[in-house]
């Protein structure tokens, strides 16, 4: 089965060069304005976006991410609500791909087997959850694979080879490499050692390789996209959204403005990325 | 559902009781529990390894802790029951070992762990600051940098703890995210250990967390519910009858309650703390309020909303303050071999109280909301049930606070 990840991650390396991947979290700051930044991102420049979930206590996210989690929810966002926001951008795209990134209790509180089926109805085509290891891989990648969404895994600078054949086992649409032991938006990954990292992971998969945790620049999305299939930001645009926000936190007419021209300028460090290499 | 033949053999090899606990960790730190389950499992078969628990447990701890039968306690509920009734009250006396709770028998079990593995550097989450302490403690014993993370909210009511942790030689950070108590340091808490993998040791506090950390903590707390049957039979010659003990994770219940789950003879109750009232909703009861859920790796009741969003939990006791259990616990109310039931504030606070006025002894806020239960339960039994409370810490630390809230300025 071709999904769009599968499109879309085909046809940025025919065209020789990498995916930009961009994270934005579902709701922050207001539903309306979200879904707004949602739909303008592919024409900013997004090849593929990922929608965070928000949650209470994002373990694994630093201070802006955590921070816009808790802006979404005070704005009264749930998950039943992000899925109604993928079912309104997917009126007007059906080619970006969308991934739902988060953690699995609201998941298992809306039940896996409902929210797989809405999820797919809704046009979402991959998951991303980070705190689901291939150790629970019965709790939502088997029942995920089995409903047509690619589980997309995490390897991380502590998977070892002994242990990536066993991360890459059930994983679909892409791997995601996070390039630093740490939080979201916390250290910068070395372009080098990153580099030699997914070389490392493309020996074990046929599947493409998206590095992200860190990227914060045009510049550093640049270098580190000369060495991988895609580049994931999220923190950086969170902080530009940030930026824009009131002193109630409410959105203003700057917010949307500030994360489109950011993303614009990271896909286009991004996408010149490999062809210069290659150069 | 099924009854098994033991209740003593979890957590089964990939870390579950029933359908709770598990592994539900980010892929980072998967390695590191692997590592930690296998430095475990080699340290339990290794005799020098006991034996050094074994020496420090009682020369540094001061161990075995007094069973004590709480003679002005039993009579004064005697004379308040019906004729006959009024069961006789022992407590386990934990609040005496060095640093003043039962905390630091699982600490001792995770550093001399540590030391084993190589790590010099240990993180901890705390709430009421207990294990906070005695982690500190044994990292200043053992020369180890120590990391504690504590809600902003916890530090402040719980200052004289704060002070003990700095005094010792421990970096004390005060977690400003979420609802700034003791979840959130344990998120604080995990964030540093993805971050500083190679280096660290997280040492946590309760029988709670991935697998196999719930196993792991009960294991080193069972010596309190090992010393008590041993005590008992000393005593009485032969078991007691029931057991109670105040739940927030649960390490203090569950270490009294492990070795007694096979006898069943022996009731068991453990107390979560109801804070204003389980109506109300500003409670920390788990168990009675809550419903099963995911977070900070395991599978087990939890406090939240129709969406899955974690609730803040509300106790007296910074100790009960979460919005979780130990996945052990939510297995045996789900099958029924424990009975759970809580105490408000308002009980602890009179509990707290009473038993300083009748036996002498200052229990902490946490274990007087088990001391609030015995109080209902005794009466219902007859004058020859012999009941164990855990007296799982003693009450300094909340002197401070108990003082303001009955409006005495220090």
């Amino acid at each position: 089965m071709t999904t769009r990840l599968d499109v879309r991650f085909a046809s940025c390396a025919s065209e020789g060069r990498a995916a930009l991947v961009t994270f934005v979290t579902a709701g922050d700051p207001d539903y309306d304005t979200s879904l707004a930044l949602l739909k303008a991102l592919p024409g900013a420049g997004a090849d593929v976006i990922e929608l965070g979930v928000p949650f209470t206590d994002p373990m694994a996210d630093g201070p802006a991410i955590q921070a816009a989690g808790l802006r979404a929810l005070k704005a009264g966002q749930t998950l039943r609500k992000t899925l109604a926001m993928v079912r309104a951008f997917r009126e007007t795209n059906d080619s970006t791909p969308i991934v739902l990134m988060g953690y699995y209790n609201p998941i298992y509180i809306y039940g896996v087997d409902r929210f797989l089926a809405d999820a797919k109805e809704a046009g979402v085509d991959g998951l991303v959850v980070v705190d689901l290891p291939p150790e629970e891989d019965n709790e939502l990648c088997l029942p995920a694979l089995l409903a047509g969404l690619a589980f997309i895994r995490l390897a991380t600078p502590t998977t070892d080879d002994k242990r990536l054949p066993a991360v890459l086992a059930n994983t679909a649409g892409f791997v995601y490499y996070v390039s630093i032991t740490g939080i979201t938006g916390a250290a910068t990954p070395k372009p080098d050692v990153v580099a030699q990292a997914v070389a490392r992971i493309k020996r074990h998969t046929a599947l493409p390789v998206a590095v992200g945790f860190g990227v914060k620049t045009p510049e550093h999305a640049a270098a580190i996209a000369a060495g991988a299939d895609g580049v994931v930001v999220g923190s950086a645009l969170i902080d530009a959204l940030r930026g824009t926000l009131d002193a109630e936190d409410k959105a203003t007419p700057a917010t949307i403005p500030a994360v489109t021209r950011l993303v614009g300028d990271l896909a286009a460090a991004v996408h010149g990325a490999r062809r210069q290499a290659a150069e | 559902m099924n009854v098994p033949n033991s209740f003593r053999t979890g957590p089964d090899e990939s870390g579950h009781f029933g359908i709770f606990g598990g592994r539900f960790v980010a892929e980072t730190l998967m390695p590191l529990i692997l590592d930690l389950e296998k430095a475990y499992n080699e340290a339990k078969a290794d005799p020098a390894y006991k034996a050094e628990m074994d020496a420090g447990l009682k020369h540094y701890v001061g161990r075995p802790s007094p069973l004590y039968y709480a003679e002005r306690l039993t009579e004064h509920l005697r004379a308040n029951s019906e004729p006959g009734k009024g069961a006789k009250i022992y407590f386990k006396r934990e609040e005496l070992n060095h640093t003043g709770s039962h905390k630091v028998n699982n600490v001792l079990g995770q550093i001399l762990l540590a030391r084993r593995m190589g790590k010099k550097r240990i993180i901890a989450e705390t709430g009421a600051g207990q294990h906070g302490v005695a982690t500190a403690t044994l990292c200043a014993r053992y020369g180890l940098e120590c990391v504690v993370y504590m809600g902003a909210v916890d530090v402040s009511r719980q200052a004289p703890n704060v002070f003990r942790m700095k005094m010792l030689g421990a970096t004390v950070v005060p977690v400003q995210s979420g609802s700034k108590t003791l979840k959130d340091a344990m998120n604080e808490a995990l964030r540093d250990w993805v971050t500083n993998v190679d280096s660290t040791f997280y040492c946590i506090g309760t029988v709670a967390g991935p697998h196999p950390y719930p196993g792991m903590v009960r294991d080193f707390q069972s010596v309190i519910g090992n010393e008590t049957r041993e005590q008992m039979l000393e005593a009485e010659g032969r078991l007691p009858d029931s057991l109670v003990a105040c739940i927030g994770g649960g390490s203090n219940a569950m270490g009294l309650f492990h070795p007694f789950l096979d006898d069943p003879s022996v009731k068991i109750f453990g107390v979560e703390a109801a804070g204003h009232g389980i109506p109300t909703g500003e409670h920390a009861a788990s168990l009675t309020g809550g419903r099963p859920g995911v977070l900070h790796g395991n599978r087990t009741y939890l406090l939240m909303d129709d969406d899955g969003q974690i609730a803040e939990a509300h106790s007296i006791s910074a100790g009960l303050d979460y919005p979780g259990i130990g996945p052990e616990h939510s297995w045996l109310h789900d099958i029924g071999r424990a009975t759970y039931i809580s105490a408000t504030d308002e009980e602890a606070l009179s509990a707290f109280q009473l038993v300083a006025k009748l036996e002498g002894i200052i229990p902490a806020l946490e274990p007087a909301h088990a001391l609030a239960k015995v109080a209902e339960l005794a009466p219902t039994f007859p004058q020859d049930h012999l009941m164990v409370v855990n007296l799982s810490g003693r009450g300094d630390k909340d002197i401070p606070q108990v003082a303001d809230i009955l409006g005495t300025r220090l």
